[in-house]
């Protein structure tokens, strides 16, 4: 009994046909719309290596429901810039070399740049405490911080 | 005729013998190498000796150098230091070399990725083919331009006469090099360098912050179907009957596959998979086999000795250490798990009973075999292709998966991907193994060490460098003996003490499969060492910077690093433990040195820490360390390695630890087994050490060995209480004080 879902992706409307609506988003971005930027980390909501952005929150893709999310504007690592035109953010976390593996990363920028959009020049101490609930393995966090650090200085 | 004898080159020296339909694999490896597809050269005659050029190297008809390296980028960025090492030695620009990376047709079995040897041995054979191509490229140059081999130089992809030059692809493009690899090609003068020690950006950084970036697990061929296994209840226990009637039912289903204890479900799609795998009723027998935890140690101590190795012996210690002032202590080591943040996965494809394996595995050209040994098919049959997954930091789940992937894609005859959920990487990855550690040291009336002994206790170790498959395991097929990686190294000390007898015991099981993790037994065996030596400068009321000073004696890189470490943590020298404050939080700074393995990188450290006495709670608040690995090839890439190595480890050291009951691992996701974040973890300072002109060492392992005395260190000089067991969770430092 397959269902359509339709939602905003990037700036675009998008759609999936899915057997079962509570599949998690996540396989919905990245098996059936190819995306790289979420990525599987644990399908708990315990890393926040799958973060997406919907209507401005990040939220775990690895948790959320497929049919959750109808009619609502997902930003995914992808939607946020491209070469050429990279985020502020982007830029920073190459400016930075903000990345050892990277495969948290997805998670770090989308969980910043929910952030900066409530609190565009959060503390040192406030970036660390929004970030607590993402987990890094490589151990790149001063990195990542001092990232969100300078991008702040330029988003306004 | 050239083909022949170079086939029989490689047969005469145990090489893979190319076998394989060779278009098609093209294609697929230009795919895996990356979204820049270098352009390859024919295949055909692709030769992946490590005694030829080309095994290493390619210039392309449009000029552009291909490096096959044998050893891969973990997240580590060594990427990034190959690309600036070959494009140095041969003078070429840096964007114009690609590197290929651990695909078994195509580059030299280096040895697996591990070890901190990426950079000090492969890739000094990546620069010293780079040399023997340049110094063939300018007497092929100067002939072709017709001057005396005095008057070219090679600059920029050109060999360069005064009036006239000649770009590299003209004299070989697209050609074979066909040249044995000179040891003795003289390399450039650092003091020339242009590439080489500079801070050049990162090659994937672009790509993985804007969602561009193909890692393992983005990875699709046609055809490709979604497996999960499901695992036993019990480490070893045995299936005993599967009913997949429900798992039938879930859309896509495509197959149960059952070999022996190996269970796998398949289905058309990922979610598809991870339902039927949730749906399938699997009964397995009772396994309790495990160790009780809470007698962890003492199942080690009584576990049977199978052989003592005598790491290191100087003297006589037994009959100096019935003089002087008696000093011991017993230390442990938990068992930890990589904890990847991606989970391990594979793509695995037969054809034509070919074995095409895509994994991030650390050791491809090992699991080459290892498949081949599972399967009982020759080594010519597989061929394995890495493409970076999540960071590994030794051998993790990665080999297990493309097992996983290769069994089921045998099975069912079509590609298959498997991916592991975040309890199958917790729960069977291979384990760092529980590592205990007994020291003894006698001081004489002036409070340095007239006698030092140190025993480890240790899983064994047989002379094949494998972790076995989980699959073959469970499935009853031929599968490696367990090998933990070279984990007695380290114990041997840097200090000059007249009796020294370092011993391994080697011990005949172990509770999980042993694994390196890294800095594997350099990191236990360090945290024994440096808590202890720290200890005996505390016996003798002595600065332990000045202490070690006295120790280290006459090795001057040794001295030089303490010298730079003292500046870089404004250092003050003590007589005795100082004054501690009096409040709930208590203050303290302790220090760790190590010349790892006695043979290459120095390293020390110092760190700042906070003790919360009502609590037990240790925070590490700033750790500054003094780093000497030679040649740096890149100083911000090495910093950031350095950063990671503390980060980790203080994670490591303050809270990790694999938890079980008698049967399984009850550790399986971040709730059950935490690592430190953002809020917890320190700031870092680093102090470079630059020696352009002496061998490049590694740089991701050594600082890790170093943390966890200075914290242990840091923690005593703060309360007087001695934390020898790793994790210093709040309930063992409430205690260590308690006893202090």
């Amino acid at each position: 009994m397959a269902k359509t879902i339709a939602f905003q992706l990037n700036g675009r409307q998008a759609r999936v046909r899915v057997d079962d609506p509570e599949m998690p988003l996540l396989y919905a971005l990245r098996d059936d719309l190819g995306l790289r930027g979420p990525r599987f980390g644990c399908g708990l909501g315990q890393c926040g290596a799958c973060t997406v952005n919907i209507d401005g929150e990040a939220v775990r893709s690895c948790i959320t429901p497929v049919s959750t999310v109808a009619g609502k504007r997902i930003l995914t690592l992808e939607g946020l810039g491209a070469p050429g035109k990279l985020h502020p953010l982007q830029q920073a976390f190459i400016d930075e070399q903000a990345v050892q593996c990277g495969y948290c990363i997805n998670g770090m920028i989308m969980q910043a740049k929910a952030m900066l959009d409530g609190n565009p020049h959060p503390t040192e101490e406030q970036i660390r405490q929004e970030l607590g609930q993402n987990l890094c393995r490589c151990g790149t966090h001063l990195r990542i911080v001092r990232a969100i650090q300078r991008a702040a200085g330029t988003v306004t | 005729m050239k083909n022949i004898s170079r086939r029989q080159f490689l047969e005469g020296s145990g090489s893979l013998v190319v076998t394989f339909s060779l278009g098609a694999l093209a294609a697929r490896s230009a795919a895996a190498a990356g979204p820049s597809k270098a352009a390859l050269p024919p295949l055909a005659a692709k030769t992946v000796a490590p005694d030829e050029v080309d095994g290493f190297l390619a210039i392309g008809a449009d000029g552009k150098v291909t490096v096959y390296s044998g050893k891969v980028d973990l997240g580590t960025g060594v990427r990034t230091a190959m690309t600036q090492i070959a494009a140095e030695e041969l003078s070429v620009p840096l964007a114009s070399v690609e590197v290929i990376q651990g695909d078994t047709l195509l580059t030299p079995d280096q040895g697996p990725t591990f070890g901190s040897l990426s950079i000090q041995n492969g890739g000094m054979q990546i620069r010293q083919a780079a040399a023997t191509a340049r110094e063939a490229l300018l007497v092929r140059g100067a002939e072709k331009l017709g001057v005396p081999l005095t008057e070219v130089s090679a600059k920029d992809g050109r060999i360069v006469a005064k009036e006239s030059s000649v770009a590299y692809a003209d004299l070989v493009g697209g050609k074979e090099l066909a040249l044995k690899l000179d040891p003795k090609a003289p390399l450039k003068d650092p003091a020339t360098y242009t590439i080489v020690g500079r801070s050049v950006q990162r090659l994937d950084i672009p790509d993985k912050v804007t969602a561009r970036f193909m890692y393992m697990q983005d990875f699709k061929v046609p055809g490709m179907v979604h497996a999960r296994v499901v695992r036993p209840a019990a480490l070893k226990a045995s299936l005993l009957s599967v009913d997949d009637r429900e798992a039938r039912k879930v859309p896509g289903f495509v197959a149960t596959v059952r070999k022996g204890d190996f269970l796998a479900v398949v289905a058309r799609t990922e979610w598809g998979a991870i339902k039927a795998a949730e749906a399938v009723k699997a009964s397995w027998s009772d396994w309790e086999g495990l160790p009780d935890q809470s007698k962890l140690w003492e199942h080690v101590r009584s576990t049977k000795i199978v052989r003592d190795d005598v790491l290191q012996k100087v003297g006589d210690s037994a009959e100096a250490l019935k003089t002087g002032k008696a000093v011991s202590a017993t230390y442990d080591f938990a068992v930890h798990t990589h904890g990847s943040i991606g989970p391990s996965c594979a793509v695995a494809e037969v054809k034509h009973g070919k074995i095409t394996c895509w994994t991030a595995s650390q050791q491809t050209h090992l699991l080459v075999k290892q498949i081949a040994l599972m399967l009982s098919i020759p080594e010519q049959d597989v061929r394995c292709i890495y493409i970076e997954g999540s960071g590994c930091y030794g051998r993790n789940g990665h080999e297990d998966a493309a097992a996983d992937a290769v069994m089921i894609a045998k099975e069912i005859g079509k590609p298959v991907r498997v991916q592991w959920s975040r309890a199958d990487e917790h729960g069977w990855d291979p384990k760092g193994p529980p590592t205990l550690l007994d020291f003894r040291a006698a001081l004489d009336a002036g409070g340095m060490p007239l006698a030092w002994e140190s025993e480890i206790f240790i899983p064994d170790r047989p002379p094949k460098f494998a972790v076995p498959l989980v699959a073959a395991q469970l499935a009853g097929l031929p599968a490696d003996v367990a090998h933990p990686g070279s984990i007695h190294q380290s114990l041997a000390i840097p200090y000059g003490i007249p009796n020294i007898k370092a011993t391994a015991h080697t011990l005949a099981e172990t509770p999980f499969r042993p694994s390196w993790i890294r800095t594997p037994g350099r990191l236990q065996n360090t945290f024994g060492n440096e808590s202890f030596i720290d200890e005996c400068a505390a016996a003798a009321g002595a600065d332990p910077i000045v202490y070690r000073r006295k120790l280290i004696g006459g090795d001057r890189r040794g001295l030089d690093l303490l010298d730079r470490l003292v500046a870089v943590s404004a250092w003050k020298p003590r007589s005795r433990d100082a004054a501690r404050t009096g409040g709930d939080v208590a203050v303290g700074r302790g220090v760790s040195y190590t010349h790892y393995e006695l043979v290459r990188t120095y390293v020390g450290a110092v760190a700042d820490v906070e003790v919360e006495r009502s609590t037990g709670a240790v925070r590490v608040k700033r750790f500054f360390v003094a780093h000497d690995c030679g040649q740096i090839i890149n100083p911000d890439g090495l910093r950031n390695q350095i950063e990671g190595n503390v980060m980790q480890t203080v994670s490591r050291t303050l809270v990790e630890q694999v938890t079980f009951d008698r049967g399984k691992v009850t550790s399986i996701d971040w709730v059950t087994y935490p690592i430190l974040t953002f809020p917890d973890l320190p700031d870092v300072k680093i102090d470079l050490i630059d020696r352009p002109n002496e061998k490049p060492w590694g740089a991701g392992e050594p600082t890790t060995a170093i943390v966890p005395a200075a914290i242990a260190n840091a923690i005593f000089d703060a309360t007087g209480a001695r934390l020898r067991s790793v994790p210093f969770t709040p309930q063992k430092v409430l205690a260590a004080m308690k006893s202090a």
